[in-house]
């Protein structure tokens, strides 16, 4: 195990990190703070809690999921793409590190951003709006699972991404739509009976369901499910990772 | 002794079909510098790139310091250093960071001692903090150079290393390309200027349309292709070669005021002495003389043509 290789990729990420400091971190955070003042604090006043929680705390673990995925994501995408589009790839494909220690330090940095931030918009909505955390264990145990399955996801478009465009694509058409329509800012038990059953395809109904139950107990789904879901998109994850690989996709001619 | 690379009947297909390496075979010696001549599109970096790991084969094999470069990766790999034709680097990293990132890469614990003396090696040492970025063209060279060498690698692979880059970095390049190999560094280079492998190599391989077509000693490839020419400027233009040096491999210039005769060099008899005394029988004045031996790179370009 070269675990030096792994150490040298997931620092030189966390270094990009620190250098773009404004745009890993204080955007997501200013706009989680516009959602809360918007929906938590302004038309939440005016509407009835949910399953018992009042709303500015419910849209709690839906906005930071919302974050954790599109951040995941867009974090491990780039930086994938980024070493093949200007060529600084040939240094990993030319080192003694395996496909795993290379996704260990990649996805690893992409996912350790996403739980930071995950942990600071937390702290941030603690200012707006008062919940607490029923099951802080398994909370941490969804925010990692998810930032790690997403983060994954993020490396694989940044792999099959051949210029910013596509780079931009899947997260913008899929990805937003999905974690809007997942339960994010309501229960899914509020929508007409067939688009709760629709919705139930969608994935990201099932990280927010869990993570809400993390917080509150309550969830739209059971939470069993909701972790078996988890577990069965990152073995999807990590089953595409293995692929490209092994064929060189995208990576070796 | 074993040889530091072994390439056996290594050859690539690109899934275009273009077919960019015919097989080839060619062992690297521990502690020469190998140049590799060839044009644009020959196949040159198609195969320093299957060595060191960018670029899968298409069949055969490739042995490194007695590990495949496929299946044995890892131990392959470590001994291995890249510097590539393209210019691509981290712009916004800082030198000291970016060598730093590379040593890690290959799997080497920090060595701030080492990252030192191979920055200073390449006058670069006040540039360490500065980014990438703010950097010449030359100077970004020496820092991919830098990377590769952070590591401490056996074999280190230049593609064009000279490419774009000034007289003064030029020399300073061979000076250090010199200290490698001093230091028992394997080193091979591809190049297009051919004096670089002149000057450089030990040896020479020519690869052209993918085919290794000559690997060769650089002195011994200087002797047995590189051909002497003796050029004669006349005082008074000669209207045709006489029939009294009928005989020799003469050519007459278009104004008959230049005679030039080929030899070759490495003949027991030039035949010079003879061919000067008949000129004096024949009472031909010549007011200069000189005697030019051809370049690699006039060596190359037959060779190359020949086979096209």
């Amino acid at each position: 195990m070269n675990i030096h290789g792994i150490r040298a990729i997931y620092g030189f990420e966390m270094a990009r990190t620190r250098r773009t400091l404004l745009q890993s971190i204080v955007s997501p955070v200013i706009s989680t703070s516009l959602y809360f003042v918007v929906f938590g604090a302004a038309i939440g006043s005016h509407m009835n809690g949910i399953d018992g929680v009042s709303y500015g705390a419910f849209i709690v673990p839906g906005l930071v999921m919302l974050s954790l995925l599109t951040q995941s994501i867009s974090n491990a995408s780039f930086g994938i793409y980024f070493p093949k589009f200007v060529g600084t790839i040939y240094e990993i494909l030319s080192a003694p590190v395996s496909p795993f220690e290379i996704v260990a330090g990649y996805v690893g940095a992409a996912a350790s951003k996403s739980i930071i931030l995950g942990a600071i918009i937390l702290v941030t909505a603690r200012l707006f709006v008062t919940f607490g955390i029923a099951h802080p264990l398994w909370m941490v145990v969804f925010l990692v699972l998810t930032a790690v399955t997403f983060s994954l996801f993020g490396f694989i478009i940044g792999i099959w991404a051949d210029n910013f465009e596509k780079l931009q694509l899947v997260p913008l058409l899929i990805v937003t739509p999905l974690t809007f329509l997942g339960g994010s800012f309501y229960s899914i038990h509020m929508l007409p009976p067939l688009w709760q059953k629709v919705t139930l395809f969608n994935p990201v109904v099932y990280l927010i369901s869990g993570f809400r139950w993390s917080f509150y107990g309550v969830s739209d789904v059971s939470v069993g499910i909701s972790l078996g879901m988890t577990l069965v998109f990152l073995a999807i994850c990590l089953g595409l990772v293995w692929w490209i690989f092994r064929s060189g996709y995208r990576l070796k001619a | 002794m074993q040889p530091i690379i072994s390439v056996q009947q290594l050859s690539k297909t690109y899934a275009s079909g273009f077919q960019a390496l015919k097989p080839i075979d060619l062992q690297i010696r521990k502690g020469e510098i190998f140049a590799l001549l060839g044009p644009n599109g020959a196949g040159k970096t198609t195969l320093i790139s299957i060595i060191c790991g960018i670029v899968n084969p298409s069949a055969g094999s490739v042995l490194a310091d007695g590990h495949d470069v496929v299946r044995d990766y890892r131990a392959a790999r470590m001994k291995i250093g890249l510097v590539p034709q393209e210019l691509t680097t981290d712009s916004f990293e800082t030198v000291w960071n970016t060598v730093s990132f590379s040593r890690g890469l290959f799997g080497r614990s920090p060595n701030p001692a080492h990252i030192e003396k191979v920055l200073k090696d390449l006058s670069l040492w006040n540039k360490k903090d500065s980014r990438i970025i703010t950097l010449s063209g030359g100077m970004k060279r020496r820092v991919m150079i830098a990377k590769a060498l952070s590591h401490e690698p056996q074999i280190l692979f230049l593609d064009e290393p000279t490419a774009g880059v000034d007289v003064e970095l030029r020399r300073d390049m061979w000076e250090m390309v010199r200290g490698l190999r001093a230091s028992g560094v394997t080193i091979i280079l591809t190049t297009h200027y051919i004096d670089e492998a002149e000057q450089m190599a030990d040896r020479i391989g020519v690869i052209n349309k993918g085919e290794l077509i000559l690997v060769e000693d650089k002195a011994e490839l200087m002797n047995k292709l590189g051909r002497k020419q003796l050029t004669l400027q006349l005082q008074d233009a000669l209207p045709a070669i006489p029939a009294a040096l009928d005989g020799y491999a003469l050519e007459l210039s278009d104004d008959g005021r230049q005679l030039v005769y080929s030899f070759d060099a490495q003949g027991e008899h030039t035949g010079i002495d003879v061919l000067l005394r008949r000129l004096a029988e024949a009472g031909i004045d010549f007011k200069d003389l000189k005697t030019s031996q051809s370049s690699l790179e006039d060596i190359f370009v037959d060779l190359v043509r020949e086979r096209a």
